[in-house]
């Protein structure tokens, strides 16, 4: 079992932190080997970015992702930029409310507009990177819901709890939508 | 107390291996990629006994390491290419004063401020000679975040026994990327502390020329000595005597090239039936140990020899197969640094090629094998 994760969007939009919560979820909770990296320019904010994650049973060498299972992007520059080297069988899910033009004949491809959803229900798109994780999890049954969950609930202050889980809920329905469940 | 599994950025992982070694100071100037050492420094420090400064710059950060260690402490700094140019100067001051104290460099690309967000492994020769005068050089270079944390403990364990500054060279993948690791027990890691003088204050030599090592007193227990750059006596104060300037300079040398057993540290993956030895540290030896599995499935008996232990340099190592393989592959994120030495410590008896990327961007594991390959 190995995936290689990709979770590419705009600086600031809390992908890195992402990739982090999806890949501790993984080593610390599931016992695999996991590896996050990163890539992003000098800007504290804006341009694209990425956030890499392998999981795999075996030993995790290179850190960097040569050709992805799963690519995630929640902006058309980074969808543009890191939807690129897919294996034949790659899944890519794009947040719609950024990612407008996106060939979806290629590869399993996904719409779960988060950004959109998690402003309009919970009033700000802060939360937006735990919605995705939900709907990528959802999609992909990566590791167990209540894993990632309660790394995202304990890595955050108790105040954003709630708030959390309420837009990972958001991304699972999202999924499932876009599942056609 | 039992191992605890954590999942963590190489950068935390030098912090958390400062604490297990017993460091009580840290003094920086934050600097992309390594400012997050100095973040968790900041926070883990005061709780720890310890102190954490943010200096006006990497010069003064540099000196406040010298002289916390010389009050006793265990000292360390975090900095990247930039940075490490202006500690050079300081850092000479260390290895002449024979000041322990560990310095890591998150490397990233370019001469001057280059590509702060992009790893580089181009300040291998600058770790060595960036200081001027013949001196000794300790560097280490880990490559996981495993190593990060043991290499870190290790650099503070030889800074103290052979009194000198240690450097870390890391790179900004290993310094950023994230892993799980156990944290060893206490006391599973040796840490070694810094030898004290056994004599009375009257007979205290701190540059002793007749030992490599001599015990160093912190300031305040009472020794009294002198700590200068320039060329000085058993005493430390400065001399003339072409005698005691010649002991002096030929001892700081020595003390690191009669140890190097104990200093020098390496990998030796399938290298025992190898018939390619692919050579590199750091981020390109993550991609070289994936270069290795995916040859010998091809059928390529191809080996790594990853050094935990840059400077002094390997060659020892190298040696012992420089006259049986075919050939040795150097791949670093560098246009030749690396290669240079290991060249030189192959001494023609077989080939070396080299590879590099020098765009900010780590080499793949497929561009070694297509180099092994054509090899």
């Amino acid at each position: 079992m190995r995936y290689d994760i990709r979770f590419s969007g705009s600086g600031g939009q809390g992908i890195i932190t992402a990739g982090i919560l999806l890949a501790q979820a993984a080593a610390i909770k599931g016992g695999k080997n996991a590896v996050q990296s990163q890539s992003y320019g000098p800007e504290a904010r804006g341009g694209a970015s990425k956030a890499e994650v392998i999981i795999s049973d075996d030993e995790i060498n290179y850190p960097k992702i040569v050709s992805p299972d799963i690519v995630i992007s929640l902006t058309q520059e980074a969808y543009n930029k890191y939807a690129v080297d897919l294996k034949d069988d790659a899944v890519v899910i794009v947040d719609t409310t950024m990612v407008h033009e996106y060939d979806n004949k290629k590869h399993k491809t996904y719409d779960v507009p988060v950004i959109g959803a998690v402003s309009k229900e919970l009033g700000s798109a802060v939360s937006a990177n735990i919605a995705i994780l939900g709907a990528v999890n959802e999609i992909c049954s990566i590791v167990k819901h209540e894993w990632l969950l309660d790394v995202i609930v304990n890595n955050f202050p108790a105040r954003a709890a709630e708030n959390n889980k309420k837009a990972y809920s958001i991304g699972i329905e999202l999924a499932k939508k876009a599942l056609g469940e | 107390m039992e191992r605890e599994r954590k999942f963590l950025q190489g950068n935390d992982a030098v912090a958390l291996g400062a604490l297990y070694a017993g460091c009580k100071f840290f003094a920086g100037y934050p600097i992309t990629p390594s400012t997050e050492v100095a973040e968790r420094l900041a926070a883990w420090l005061p709780s720890h006994g310890g102190r954490f400064i943010q200096m006006e710059d990497e010069i003064s950060a540099m000196a406040a390491v010298i002289g916390a260690s010389l009050a006793g402490a265990k000292s360390l700094t975090a900095t990247s290419g930039p940075g490490m140019s202006l500690k050079l100067e300081n850092l000479g001051y260390g290895y002449m004063a024979e000041v322990p104290c560990v310095i890591l460099n998150v490397m990233r690309g370019g001469p001057s401020t280059g590509t702060p967000t992009g790893p580089g492994q181009s300040d291998i020769m600058q770790a060595r000679w960036g200081t001027h005068g013949d001196h000794p050089c300790i560097a280490l270079t880990p490559s996981t975040v495993y190593e990060q944390f043991s290499q870190t403990v290790r650099a503070f364990n030889l800074a103290e026994k052979y009194r000198m500054p240690v450097i870390i060279l890391s790179d900004e993948i290993i310094g950023h990327m994230r892993e799980a690791i156990e944290i060893p027990a206490k006391g599973e890691l040796e840490v070694i502390d810094r030898m004290m003088p056994a004599c009375s204050a009257e007979d205290y030599k701190p540059y002793d020329n007749s030992q490599l090592v001599s015990p160093l007193a912190p300031f305040g227990a009472g020794y009294r000595y002198h700590v200068t750059g320039l060329n000085h006596d058993e005493y430390g104060f400065p001399t003339n005597s072409s005698r005691l300037i010649g002991l002096q300079e030929e001892r700081l040398l020595a003390k690191v090239e009669e140890n190097y057993d104990d200093i020098v540290l390496t990998e030796h993956f399938h290298c025992d039936d190898a018939e390619y030895i692919i050579f590199a540290f750091g981020s390109s030896a993550r991609a070289s140990k994936d270069a290795v599995l995916n040859l010998r499935k091809k059928g390529i008996k191809a080996g790594l020899l990853k050094p935990l232990t840059i400077w002094p340099f390997p060659d020892k190592d190298i040696l012992k197969y420089a006259g049986k393989v075919k050939g040795f592959l150097v791949p670093e994120l560098s246009l030749g640094q690396t290669v240079r030495e290991v060249s030189r410590a192959v001494g023609g008896r077989c080939k070396v090629e080299h590879i590099y990327r020098v765009d900010s961007e780590p080499i793949s594991p497929a561009q070694i094998e297509k180099a092994v390959e054509a090899m």
